[in-house]
């Protein structure tokens, strides 16, 4: 048998000392090309089923005012790479600082050697990986222009002071008053050895207010925050005069607030960040990574009803400009809207590679990750409960006694299924009417029954900036929501 | 990318000069870490990381300061972080400026342990799935441990600063955890934890981290909810010191400056809790595996006591709060554009004798709280109050009956006061060490 001579362009492992790759060091684009494809068909080479190049450059700032002045001005520049190498179901991800040719090869080959792959003998060919045509959001949304246009640091100080300043007119028994702007820049690069070769620049900012009111004995804190994504003029068309009352406002009548009494109520959600919920509740459970830890009671549950006929939810990344919106996920791919519950059944789960690799689940652009140091893992993005029927008077109308949760605190999910979160704000619902506040709730229940008992959602949709954090660490994302009722959930507190 | 801290040093002493900068501080640490988690008996995913990254502080002619973070080291980059940090300078505090801190140079009486050898990440992944093993064997209701890991890091970190002041430490870590589920059938799953941390692989308790998560978790199976009102509750080590921690503000004075504390200077003096409990924070506690004998600042680290007695001794300090409130500096500061203040190692122990003496073995009617969960979201650190999500037992007669769902809420200053008994048996956990502390009549709502 004759075999054709290969062409003398292929690489073979002992040139690798050779090659002097030149990339652009401030910016992410097609330099980079070549030494990715060469590490990538070294790495399968090696025998690796697939690997995967997350590059980052990430620009921070953070601005912090107390009282009347700024008292930090925290820049962080980072940058770093991540390589994820899988063989059948198993996978390691290492990550480095290092983003030269060697560095990345230094890292490739210890996750190579972890899952017991060794680089191939000096003799042997790399296979050339055809990284596509550069898939580059920047260039095509204009988002290369986004950090010049954001505000510089003169004015985040002015705005931050002005704001202060402003809800220093608005609230009585204050305390103390902080307003704070982060500016979270991000420049991502991702290539595969499936071809994946696409770039993204996120631009994601948030400011808020934090009060702490007290008079005597009474005290309390509350706050209120903003974000959003890819609006480079975010900071300076902020309406902090609307937030200042809104904070005020809620500050003035929780400071007097009784505790709440414990038992089991009826409640009364609000919409935007009432969205927790949804997001604690079952948002966490339909995440593949989940699935393949074998902890959501939904895994099995595709096409079932696990959820009231009236709640349809959906989780996406394509909202304009919301705190969860991406073009692409952390591994390349574009995001999209994904239906996961729909008039009680499920009908999707939200993957990403390893999940799709492990469950059989499609990937649906959720591969998410705080940063270079963590593999991505199948995240939330956006997610809320489509608006209902109900009008928003329906839902008190319908409760004698029970709990209105106007604000919500954090929350979490275990293990079994179980959630909670705290309410920050909440209020007495007596026969229709919202009366007293009250402080000190906890709301907890299991998610399987929880989800059967929201019966009722008004039209009022509305969407609210979060943190979430889980196994790919701290991430941005939108929760929300209508006003929506739960016949009953137990509620912690006094 | 390996760093230096001569290299950095001198990188950063020639940028300083050629971009007019005086007086500069900087702080960094590099880390190498590989961790494992396995799924019944199989690597699930395995990760190693080496990352380095410094924080560069600057003061101008007009004496404010300016702050970088950077994890890139080369020379470049340090450029880049000296010069933001310059620009970021400007726009800079007026009042209350950090200096050095006078103890940057101070010599540190610590002599620090041995980095341990990491082991082949093969090794970890055996163990572990070892572990995992052993566990599942452990009860046949235990049918996975979906949440487990162990890991090994060492810790290199240094500060320098441009009147001279150099120092340097490394140590090393290893840890475990493990959490399992149960299933069966008609019943609702069930799950619990434990964790363990070492100087290194070969010391690391895995038998012990197996053995209390089975324990607890086989507790967990015969669960009952519990009637909501008021009981005596009995706090674990980690459950005590989690919710300490939460309201660490009681202790911090940058937080007492800031008006952001449940304390205020006066309250130095000040009966805060029961005179049985007595708390230290102490960075170089023989038992705190990554304990670090200088701050952010460069101040050496010691043994601070907080509550002697029951009564408000100390605040932990930085540089810049000691010389504002009058004091000397603790050790404390994380270094930072504003310079906080934070907590090393709790150590939390018996204060004054107690008049009676209290035991699981024989009580009844008491909440045994094991686990405070979501503790970002149910601590008011400001109004001192809290409402919990927990995992812990019913004691009945000496027995413990699982709770099945519940929270505990109350006051943190009402809890310190409540104290009954603080037993003298201690026990190592994440945040410290201490034993279980008895309080009086706390919130519990079940059903």
């Amino acid at each position: 048998m004759n075999l054709a001579t290969l062409p003398d362009s292929l690489l073979i492992t002992q040139q690798l000392p050779q090659l002097h790759y030149t990339v652009t060091r401030d910016r992410f684009d097609e330099s980079w090309r070549s030494p990715l494809s060469t590490l990538l068909g070294l790495g399968r080479a090696a025998g690796a089923d697939f690997v995967e190049i997350f590059l980052e450059r990430v620009n921070y700032i953070n601005c912090l005012a107390e009282d009347d002045a700024i008292t930090s001005i925290s820049p962080s520049l980072s940058t770093g790479a991540g390589v994820r190498v899988f063989k059948g179901t198993g996978d390691c991800y290492v990550s480095t600082n290092d983003l030269s040719f060697n560095g990345l090869k230094t890292a490739l080959e210890k996750g190579l050697s972890i899952l017991g792959l060794t680089l191939p003998s000096p003799q042997s060919y790399i296979p050339e990986i055809n990284l596509e045509l550069l898939r580059d959001y920047a260039a095509v949304r204009g988002k290369d222009q986004w950090f010049d246009q954001c505000s510089p640091i003169r004015e985040m100080g002015e705005v931050l002071l002005d704001a202060n300043a402003r809800v220093q007119s608005k609230a009585s028994h204050l305390q103390s008053r902080r307003a704070v702007y982060f500016r979270d820049w991000q420049e991502v690069l991702v290539a595969a050895s499936d071809g994946t070769f696409a770039r993204d620049i996120r631009l994601t900012q948030s400011v808020g207010y934090s009060l702490l009111c007290a008079d005597g004995e009474h005290r309390t804190s509350i706050g209120k925050r903003s974000g959003s994504t890819g609006q480079p003029d975010f900071l300076r068309t902020w309406n902090f005069e609307s937030d200042a009352e809104e904070v005020a406002e809620s500050a003035g009548k929780m400071l007097y607030a009784d505790y709440v009494e414990s038992g089991t109520y009826p409640i009364v959600m609000a919409n935007q960040f009432g969205g927790v919920i949804f997001h604690e509740a079952c948002g966490h459970l339909l995440e593949t990574t989940q699935i393949e830890r074998k902890t959501t009671p939904f895994m099995d549950k595709k096409g079932e009803k696990i959820a009231h006929e009236n709640l349809t939810a959906w989780d996406e990344g394509l909202s304009p400009d919301a705190f969860g919106t991406l073009d692409m996920d952390d591994e390349g791919m574009p995001t999209q809207r994904t239906l996961l519950i729909e008039n009680g059944v499920l009908k999707n789960f939200l993957s990403d590679r390893a999940g799709s690799i492990r469950t059989g689940h499609p990937r649906t652009g959720s591969g998410r990750r705080q940063n270079y140091t963590y593999a991505a893992a199948s995240r939330m993005r956006n997610t809320y409960i489509a608006p209902g029927d109900y009008a928003v008077d329906d839902l008190f109308a319908s409760i004698d006694k029970g709990i209105y949760c106007k604000n919500m605190g954090g929350g979490s999910v275990g293990a079994t299924g179980q959630f909670n979160f705290a309410v920050s704000e909440a209020y007495l619902i007596e026969n229709g009417a919202v009366t007293k506040p009250l402080k000190g709730a906890t709301l907890i229940g299991e998610a399987v029954e929880i989800m059967n008992k929201i019966s009722m959602c008004s039209q009022d949709l509305g969407l609210a900036a979060g943190f979430c954090g889980s196994v790919s660490g701290s991430i941005y994302v939108t929760v929300g929501q209508p006003h929506l009722k739960v016949d009953s959930i137990t509620v912690g507190g006094r | 990318m390996a760093m230096s801290i001569d290299t950095v040093a001198e990188q950063a002493q020639d940028i300083a000069a050629r971009l007019g900068i005086p007086k500069y501080d900087v702080y960094g640490a590099v880390v190498d870490e590989t961790s494992a988690q396995v799924d019944h008996g199989e690597p699930k995913q395995v990760k190693a990381s080496s990352r380095s990254g410094v924080t560069v502080r600057v003061w101008n002619d007009d004496g404010t300061v300016g702050i970088t973070s950077t994890s890139d080291v080369d020379p470049l980059g340090l450029e880049m972080a000296l010069k933001t940090a310059y620009d970021a300078s400007l726009f800079g505090a007026k009042e209350n400026i950090p200096g050095f801190s006078p103890e940057a140079t101070a010599p540190i009486d610590h002599t620090p342990h041995d980095k341990a050898p990491q082991a082949p990440v093969a090794e970890l992944i055996e163990r572990l799935a070892a572990a995992e093993s052993t566990l599942m064997k452990a009860h046949p209701a235990i049918a996975a441990v979906p949440y487990n890991g162990m890991a090994q890091r060492h810790i290199d970190r240094f500060y320098l600063n441009s009147e001279g002041a150099r120092r340097q430490e490394g140590h090393s870590v290893a840890s475990i955890y493990l959490y399992s589920k149960t299933e069966q059938e008609g019943k609702k799953p069930r799950s619990a934890g434990a964790f363990r941390v070492s100087r290194g692989l070969s010391e690391l308790d895995i038998d012990g981290c197996v053995a209390e998560t089975a324990e607890k978790t086989i507790s967990h199976l015969g669960y009952q909810k519990v009637k909501s009102g008021k009981y005596p509750v009995v706090f674990s080590p980690d459950a005590f010191l989690s919710l300490v921690g939460a309201f660490s503000n009681l202790f911090n004075a940058q937080n007492v400056l800031d008006k952001q504390s449940l304390s205020t200077a006066e309250s130095i003096g000040q009966a805060i809790a029961s005179p049985l409990l007595s708390l230290c924070d102490d960075a170089l506690h023989p038992e705190n595996v990554g304990g670090e004998s200088f701050d952010g600042e460069g101040t050496p680290t010691r043994r601070l006591t907080l509550i002697d007695q029951g009564v408000l001794a100390n605040f932990m300090h930085s540089a810049g709060t000691a010389q504002r409130l009058g004091a000397q500096p603790t050790g404390h500061a994380n270094i930072g554009a504003k310079v906080s203040v934070g907590r090393h190692f709790l150590h939390a122990f018996s204060g004054a004798p107690a008049e009676r003496e209290y035991s699981l073995d024989n009580a009844d009617g008491v909440i045994f709280i094991d686990d405070l969960q979501a503790l970002h979201a149910g601590v008011q650190s400001l109004q001192g109050s809290f409402s919990l999500p927990f995992d812990g037992w019913l004691i009945e007669n000496g027995k413990r009956i699982s709770i099945e769902s519940a929270t505990v809420a109350g006051d943190i200053l009402k809890v310190l006061q409540s104290i009954l008994y603080v037993e003298k048996e201690l026990e190592l956990v994440g945040g410290g060490i201490a034993p279980r502390v008895w309080v009086d009549a706390l919130s519990i709502t079940g059903e």
